[in-house]
Parts: structure tokens; sequence; C-alpha cells
């Protein structure tokens, strides 16, 4: 493992983390509203993948903030979004649920658990019919693997052979509700394992993820297939802003807070010499600032018009290829 | 040209001029398509254009708006609209909602193609009329054919365009053969004035168009009463301005369709112009419209759940008696 990405790792996730930490100061002042969701203690996941991944598009679902960040959006155009501002990435129509930047093929957030998985197999169909390689992350929770349209989806993408990576997060929880009391198959993996290769590994360990996700990436790039992986992860927040997360205990919390992926990260990187005291000391102050300004950024920015009510609903051409 | 005919020509017409039009559907490929819409177009271009899909509604249509974003300019069939309601999620709460979430920023050059509407004695899940549910959803177009002309031009104008629509056929219109002609800058958002008249003006759309201008043949020949029939193209936007325009000039509007009345389309037009041209009117709008009840399978029923070409020149001929004429 170089150096170069132990660092990246850090900058991604450290920034991931000290971001959701302010979009919660920031919710309770009143600048943020509406539903939340943060992925604190999930950041390797979306930070290993979307590094792991590289080109290609993503689809993921409504807890997006770190994987946008991690794609290399703006965290000023993020934190505005947040803020409902006109110089939010979706010009404050979207909220927090709904960033989306087709220049960087991030097609961003759902709020409709599972409603994006066709859309990624729709689109890694559709790179492959162009003669694209680089195929499709879709990034999906475990409630989303209990429902009908995944399930429609997984046979989509296997029977026409689309080079769509599925991703699980596996947080154990769909909200409130523990996998073990809404899926007949613990080990989300097995559901699909007759449809294409899935494994499963430590999502709180970035290098772990970063390195199934590159075998994965190959595959899909190699056979033109879809893939799957797994990645046991834990939410440290409640689902939302909205949740306090109390149908936890705190034992459970604590021992998964004790396997903090950031602390992974840092004692596996100074212990093989990848990164040192110095270098976390200078990304914690650029994530400070980057953080600081994004807050600042957002708060001096104005609010929509009146004319956007009716802006961006339809686009109002038509091509000119078909005569 | 049979209404079916025109339907795959625009789909042909399409394909052939413009490599980024798929076709997707069940049944829509090597078996040629359950109504026979998408006939000989997997032999033409081949099953990565013309993709033969399991029976999964919503990932159907949500597999489409990911080619769309992509680039592709998907049309999607529905077997029949009924089977559309598993697609609701993937319609209402995705290709309606995408591009304004994103501040523009998404694209969804998509068609989704279905047939509706009371066929003969298939019983209540194969035939309802469902238009009012799409055409009361922003973000999206709803349009529909009345015949070949419309089908063709109406179905290649919405593959030709950058916004989602949901495009509505009817089932009985399938075999139907109409005259046909290429027609020069056809707008799907003008609705069509068929036959011009003086006393009342009658809105339809789809299959009861073709009741409408018997109904109203009947009440010229027997009664004396001339009626303007209009045919919505689109039902969302609605073209209010033509149907504005008549209703002045006969000051009474009548909207028939096949859909239960309460909360249909009609519903809709009437409390427009009830809104907009109180003033003009010398008769209450009439509304002609589906029973409140599933369509039955007993075909003496069935009649009797929907407006014929007879009740509707019954309804129109005792509401006008009423109102003056």
């Amino acid at each position: 493992m170089s150096q170069t990405l132990a660092e990246k790792f850090y900058y991604l996730m450290r920034l991931g983390r000290e971001f959701e930490i302010r979009c919660k100061e920031e919710y309770l002042k009143g600048n943020i509203s509406g539903f939340l969701h943060l992925a604190i203690g999930e950041e390797a996941v979306h930070v290993g993948a979307v590094v792991g991944f590289g080109k290609g598009d993503i689809f993921c679902p409504y807890r997006e903030h770190v994987l946008a960040l991690a794609r290399g959006i703006d965290p000023r155009l993020i934190m505005a979004e947040l803020f409902g501002k006109i110089t939010g990435v979706s010009k404050g129509k979207g909220g927090s649920m709904h960033l989306y930047e087709p220049k960087m093929d991030f097609y961003g957030g759902n709020a409709i658990v599972a409603a994006h998985i066709p859309h990624a197999v729709g689109a890694g169909y559709a790179r492959k019919l162009m003669g694209e390689k680089a195929g499709v992350l879709c990034i999906f929770g475990d409630g989303a693997t209990n429902n009908g349209t995944f399930f429609e989806s997984i046979n989509m993408a296997s029977l026409w052979e689309v080079p769509v990576l599925f991703l699980c997060e596996n947080n154990y929880y769909a909200i409130g509700t523990h996998i073990s009391r809404s899926s007949a198959l613990k080990e989300i993996y097995l559901k699909v394992r007759d449809y294409m290769p899935a494994v499963q590994v430590d999502g709180m360990d970035v290098f772990e993820v970063y390195e199934a996700v590159v075998e994965a990436k190959k595959y899909i790039e190699e056979y033109g297939k879809p893939y799957f992986i797994e990645a046991l992860t834990y939410r440290f927040e409640g689902h939302s802003m909205a949740d306090k997360g109390d149908y936890r205990s705190p034992r459970e919390i604590e021992m998964f807070k004790r396997r903090d992926p950031i602390d992974i990260l840092v004692r596996k990187s100074l212990k093989e010499g990848w990164l040192t005291e110095e270098q976390i000391r200078i990304i914690d102050q650029k994530v400070e600032a980057i953080v600081e300004e994004s807050v600042q950024f957002s708060l001096s920015s104005p609010e929509p018009s009146d004319e956007e009510l009716y802006r961006d609903l339809y686009c109002g051409v038509c091509s000119d290829v078909i005569p | 040209m049979l209404y079916r005919e025109a339907l795959n020509l625009a789909l042909d017409y399409a394909m052939e001029h413009d490599q980024r039009v798929v076709v997707l559907g069940e049944d829509v490929g090597f078996y040629g398509g359950n109504y026979k819409v998408t006939d000989g177009l997997y032999v033409k271009y081949g099953p990565k254009r013309v993709i033969d899909t399991p029976i999964a509604e919503n990932s159907i249509v949500g597999t489409a708006i990911g080619m769309a974003l992509m680039g592709l300019r998907p049309v999607a069939e529905i077997m029949t609209a009924n089977f559309s309601m598993l697609a609701m999620d993937q319609i209402v709460n995705q290709m309606a909602k995408l591009r304004y979430m994103s501040g523009g920023k998404l694209i969804l050059p998509l068609v989704v193609r279905m047939p509706q509407g009371v066929a003969k004695q298939l019983a209540a899940q194969h035939s309802q009329s469902l238009e009012h549910l799409y055409a009361s959803v922003p973000g999206i177009y709803v349009m529909c054919a009345s015949d070949s002309i419309t089908a063709f031009h109406a179905l290649l104008y919405a593959i030709k365009m950058d916004d989602p629509v949901i495009f509505l056929e009817h089932v009985l219109l399938y075999g139907m053969d109409f005259p046909f002609e290429y027609l020069e800058g056809f707008d799907p958002f003008r609705a069509r004035v068929l036959k011009e008249g003086k006393d009342i003006t009658v809105v339809s759309y789809l299959k009861m168009v073709h009741d409408v201008l018997q109904a109203c043949s009947w009440l010229e020949e027997k009664d004396g009463i001339s009626c303007e029939v209009i045919d919505l193209v689109s039902l969302r936007p609605i073209d209010f301005e033509t149907i504005y325009k008549s209703v002045k000039k006969t000051k009474r509007l009548a909207v028939v369709y096949e859909a239960p009345k309460t909360l249909g389309l009609g519903t809709e037009v009437s409390a427009r112009v009830a809104e907009e041209l109180f003033y003009f009117l010398d008769a209450p709008p009439l509304r002609i419209a589906g029973e409140e009840v599933p369509i039955p399978y007993n075909r003496k029923l069935e009649l009797l759940a929907i407006p014929t070409s007879e009740r509707i020149y019954h309804q129109l001929l005792s509401w006008s008696k009423n109102h003056g004429l």
C-alpha cells in the first residue's frame, strides 16, 4: 500500500467526518433542514469504494455526502445544497438526499430505497452498448436488499451481463429494524451468489474495501459483467437527525466505535510508516479550513429567486438527430 | 394504415435515424410485442437495441431511466397500463423528479408507452384507464393518440423530446384502420379540432373520440345540434387555449372519457372551464364518463360501465334539451 494512497484515504475520511459533524451542528442551528442522514462510521466504505473504483458512474442512496466529497465535488457546493442555496450543487432544489454532478459521473442520491439500483443497471447497459468499459458503481444499504426492485435489478444485470459493481453497505439496520428481523438471509452476499461473483469484506478497514473494489473493477472491465461486494459497517449516528438510534444498546454502539474506521486507518498507517503524525496534523488543519469555508460560502450564498420555482422542470427541447 | 403500424413506423423511423434509440419491454423483441407494435424491429435492429426484459415493470422503467441518463433514448413498453402500477415508483418518484431535483443537471430523453382502456371481457385488472394518475404529476409529459396520424407523429415527437413522456395508447385502437398522411410541423401540445360546430364543445381523447364523433353525427342528423369535437393529444399539459376558444363560441362544454367520472381528466377540464369561462356558459359543464366500478367481465355489465356512442348521444341530447337547445 502506497503512502500517497494512505494520505488520500485519511484526507477524504477526515474530510467526510468533519464535514458531517459540522452538518450536524448546522442542522441544530437551523441552517440545514429536512432529512439529514450522516455516514459517520461508514467512511471507509464510501472512500474505499469511490477511490478504488476510479473512473465510472456512481449511483447511490440518500446517505451520500461522503461519496460526493470522495468523488471530488466541491465541498462548498455540497454544503450550500444542504443550506438550500442557489449555489448548491442541485441549485437548492434537492437538499442533502439529492446531490448530482453528471460532469463528474456522479448520479447521486436517491431517497427511495432501492430505486436507483435499476438506474445503475440501465446506465451500465448504455455504457457497454456505447463501447465504454468503465462500468458503474452502485451503492445501497442492507435494507434495500429485501426490496423487489433489488432482485429485479440483480437478475437483469446478470442476465444482460451489465458491468455494475453492486456495493452493499451493511450497517445491520434498516432504520430501526435489525437485519435479523428483516432479512431471512443474514449474509447478504449469499443472496446474489448464484447470479454473480459476491464477496464480503470488513467495511471498517478502508484498505480492505479498496482492494476488494479494485479487484471487482478489474473483473467488470475485463468481462463486462456484474460483481457484488458486501461491506460490513456501522453507523455511529441515528438513521437521520430525526432518529436517536436508541434501539441499539450502548454496549453495541461502543463495541463498533472501538472499530472506528478512521482510527483503524491511522493505527495501521502509522505502524506501516505510510503516514506521520505531522502529516495527519497538516491534513486536519486543511480539513478544518475547508469545512469552515464551505459553511461561510453557504451562509453568504443567496436564496433561489422566485423564478426558480418553475425552472428545471422540463428541458423543452427536441433532439435534431431524427429528421 | 393500422394504428399499430403507425406506432411501429414511428419507432422504426426513429431507430433508423438515431442509433441512441432503443426499445425495451416484455416480449417486445423476439416475440414482436403483445400488440405487435414492435413487430420486425428485433430482426432489423438486433437484441442489443430491441431488448426483451423480464416481467419486472419497476425495473423496466428504472433501467430505461439509467439508459436515458447516459445519453440513450429508450422507449420502454409496459404491456398494459394496469401493469404500470408496478412501475409507479420509477415513473412518479424518479422520472418525473430527477431533472428538477438536480437543478436541471440530469436529462431524461425517455418515453414509456402503454395501452389502456376497456377491450372486450378482460375483467378488472386488464381494463383500466389511468391517464388522470399520470396527468396529475408535474415533471412528465403525458400524450395519447386517437388515430394513426397522431400515433405516428406524436410518438415520433415524444422520442425526439429531451424530456420524459408517458405515451398512452388504447387497446381497441391497435387493429383499427385510419387514413394516414405525413404532416409538417406537427405539434402534440395543440389539441385537434376534428369537427367544427356551433352548439356544444365536446372534448375527448383516445378511443372515446370515435364514439363521440358517432354520437355527434347522430345529434346533427336527428336533432339538428351541431357539435365541435376536440381531441386532446396532450393530457399534460392540456391545451386549454383551444378548449376556451371553442367554448366561448359554443357556450357549452361536455367532456367524454372512459375512466370513472370521479377525479378523471374531464373533472379538471370542467373545473377549469367553470373557473375561467363561467359567465360565457349557457349550461353547466357535463362529464360523460365511466361508472364508479371495477370493469366487470360480463359483456352486458362491461358495456354498462363505460360510455358508448348511444349513451353519449342520449346524455348529450337530454343535457342540451335541459339547457336551452
